[in-house]
């Protein structure tokens, strides 16, 4: 009787560990089925180099280039401002600030995680656009500038998060030898610290970016939208997110604009996914150097 | 009745400041009979520390001399690597602590406001209880010292690491290798390497936080015979788990008892013949 139990308490906990690596072949399975269609018509070069983005033309036209540019540019602009702002918080969260000071701010970056996307894309929408508009004259406030502030902020707590684990990996030891050597805080700071801490931050920014290139609402709220290729940060822009929440409901079912969005998905898929396996690898590499096992 | 317990107490305090001074002035004594010009490298004056509201040490009063080594004793939380890590003020790093009283260094106390903390902590070197070498090469780990002291010519910098790794005898063990990681030397090895990094920055004082309390006995060894070479040119104070080892490699021994100084005087005389009962009974085996 107690065997039984035991055997089937291992059986429910087994199906709940697999079940999402059920939903995740699940959804790869689906995302190829519902997307390689497309292909049969529009070759993979032309789909993923093409520059001209018009599916409910007559004469239809699935290049994603721009979507990818914008998505890209985004991130890379978001980048600038989360890896400052999360590393920088990290490092005086963990490193400079009084017990209380910690108490107080730690909470404070974990709040900015649990804030809705949309709130962010809503800010975004009527507040930081038409002050960056007025500030800089833009002829319009909804352009990849605006969308990577507002991404580059929602990163954040990913990035400092992430990279605060990482500086507390990093043995009280080390500090403790640096000063003893007569080396001050700075020194101890960027020339111990960092670089035992570095491939951990390393994949804090890699988590920060995927978080950026997959969050969808803020930028089909604040980023203008056009789907051509931008020429500075302050076009108007269509990353591939945003691309696909504004066009799936249009779409007919079955349709080749139906498909491309689909396609569309699985580029952003694999580009996290290799985000996520760059991560891993690094943050693993940064375990075994630190002499802590995987 | 009770204004007398009072007096009692105060008179009983004084009598034992007495011995302690009379103990403190000792080991100088018996360095004396050694070298004429001996020096009193640091001096302890009525020394409090506290954790929160926790005084860890209580009116600690000693002297070490120049280019001895100083061997401090006592069983676990009696406040001995407290105190050692009052010396290069290494327990500012822990929050909530305070200090009270005087620590001189060649003279100078070191609670001055006035006094740089990373000089202390250069003049003032110290190897911890585990060996903690950095992740990086055996050469960087000493190379950093001397880098962030200012130095920058290479040629010097290589000169003094390669110096500091033969003083440390470890030089013959890790000399085709020394750009691989430190991390890989052996538990000893690695504690060697501690040794050398804090040559490289030339203290005059050397804090040993139990060195062997992780190592072998062969490794152990090896770092009791360092300390006594080291002693030549540095002032070495020890903390250790360890009696035979504090027979074996030190001068003077003090003697610390939940966070005091109970007996403090020159090692031959406090393992044979003690004057405090409970030095007595730690040295017999009887508690610790």
């Amino acid at each position: 009787m107690q065997r039984l139990r035991e055997k089937i308490y291992r059986w429910i906990f087994t199906i709940l560990a697999f079940a999402s690596l059920i939903f995740l072949v699940g959804i790869i399975l689906f995302l190829f089925k519902e997307s390689l269609p497309l292909f049969r018509y529009v070759p993979v070069g032309d789909f993923l180099l093409g520059t001209a983005w018009y599916p409910t033309h007559e004469e239809a036209e699935f290049g994603i280039l721009p979507l990818i540019v914008a998505s890209l540019w985004v991130t890379l602009g978001a980048l600038v401002i989360c890896v400052p702002l999360g590393v920088g918080s990290a490092l005086y969260i963990h490193e400079l600030a009084s017990a209380r000071q910690r108490a107080f701010l730690k909470p404070l970056i974990e709040i900015l995680a649990s804030i809705p996307s949309v709130v962010y894309g809503f800010f975004g929408m009527v507040i930081a656009a038409p002050f960056l508009q007025q500030l800089l004259k833009l002829p319009t406030g909804l352009c990849a500038f605006t969308a990577s502030v507002m991404l580059g902020i929602m990163a954040v707590p990913t990035v400092t998060s992430i990279a605060e684990d990482a500086l507390s990996c990093v043995p009280n030891s080390f500090r403790e030898a640096s000063l003893a050597v007569g080396a001050n805080r700075w020194q101890t700071l960027t020339q111990v610290v960092l670089p035992a801490a570095g491939s951990g931050i390393s994949t804090a920014i890699i988590l920060g970016m995927s978080r950026a290139i997959g969050e969808t609402m803020t930028v089909l709220m604040v980023a203008g939208g056009a789907a051509v290729m931008p020429r500075s940060f302050f076009d108007p822009v269509r990353p591939m997110t945003s691309t696909i929440a504004a066009e799936m409901g249009e779409a007919a079912v079955g349709s080749l604009h139906y498909n491309a969005l689909f396609s569309i998905g699985l580029i952003l898929f694999l580009i996290t996914l290799i985000f996520n396996i760059l991560a891993e690898i690094i943050s693993r590499r940064f375990r075994l150097k630190l002499g802590l096992g995987r | 009745m009770s204004n007398n317990t009072t007096k009692k107490f105060i008179n009983d305090h004084s009598t034992e400041q007495a011995k302690k001074e009379a103990i403190l002035r000792k080991p100088q004594v018996v360095s004396q009979n050694q070298s004429v010009s001996v020096k009193t490298k640091i001096r302890v004056e009525n020394l409090n520390f506290f954790y929160g509201n926790v005084k860890a040490l209580n009116n600690i009063n000693l002297g070490v001399a120049e280019n001895s080594v100083t061997a401090i004793i006592g069983p676990s939380g009696c406040g001995k690597s407290t105190f050692i890590r009052v010396l290069n003020r290494m327990n500012e790093l822990v929050p909530h602590t305070r200090v009270e009283g005087k620590v001189f260094l060649d003279g100078h106390n070191i609670f001055d406001p006035c006094c740089d903390v990373v000089e202390i902590r250069r003049k003032v070197g110290m190897v911890f209880q585990k060996p903690n070498p950095f992740a990086k090469s055996i050469y960087e780990n000493i190379a950093y010292g001397l880098r962030v002291n200012g130095l920058k010519d290479p040629n010097v910098i290589e000169e003094k690491v390669i110096q500091s790794l033969e003083k440390a005898a470890l030089l013959s063990e890790v000399k085709d290798r020394l750009h691989d990681s430190a991390l890989r030397l052996s538990g000893g090895q690695q504690q060697r390497l501690c040794i050398a990094r804090c040559l490289a920055v030339e203290p005059s004082v050397i804090l040993f936080d139990e060195p062997c309390a992780s190592l072998d006995p062969i490794s152990t060894a090896k770092i009791e015979e360092l300390i006594l070479d080291l002693k030549k040119q540095y002032t070495i104070v020890i903390v250790t788990h360890n009696m035979q080892q504090a027979a074996r490699v030190s001068d003077v021994t003090g003697f610390f008892l939940m966070g005091e100084l109970i007996e403090f005087g020159p090692t031959e005389k406090i393992f044979t013949a003690p004057s405090d009962k409970r030095t007595e009974a730690y040295i017999t085996g009887r508690f610790g």
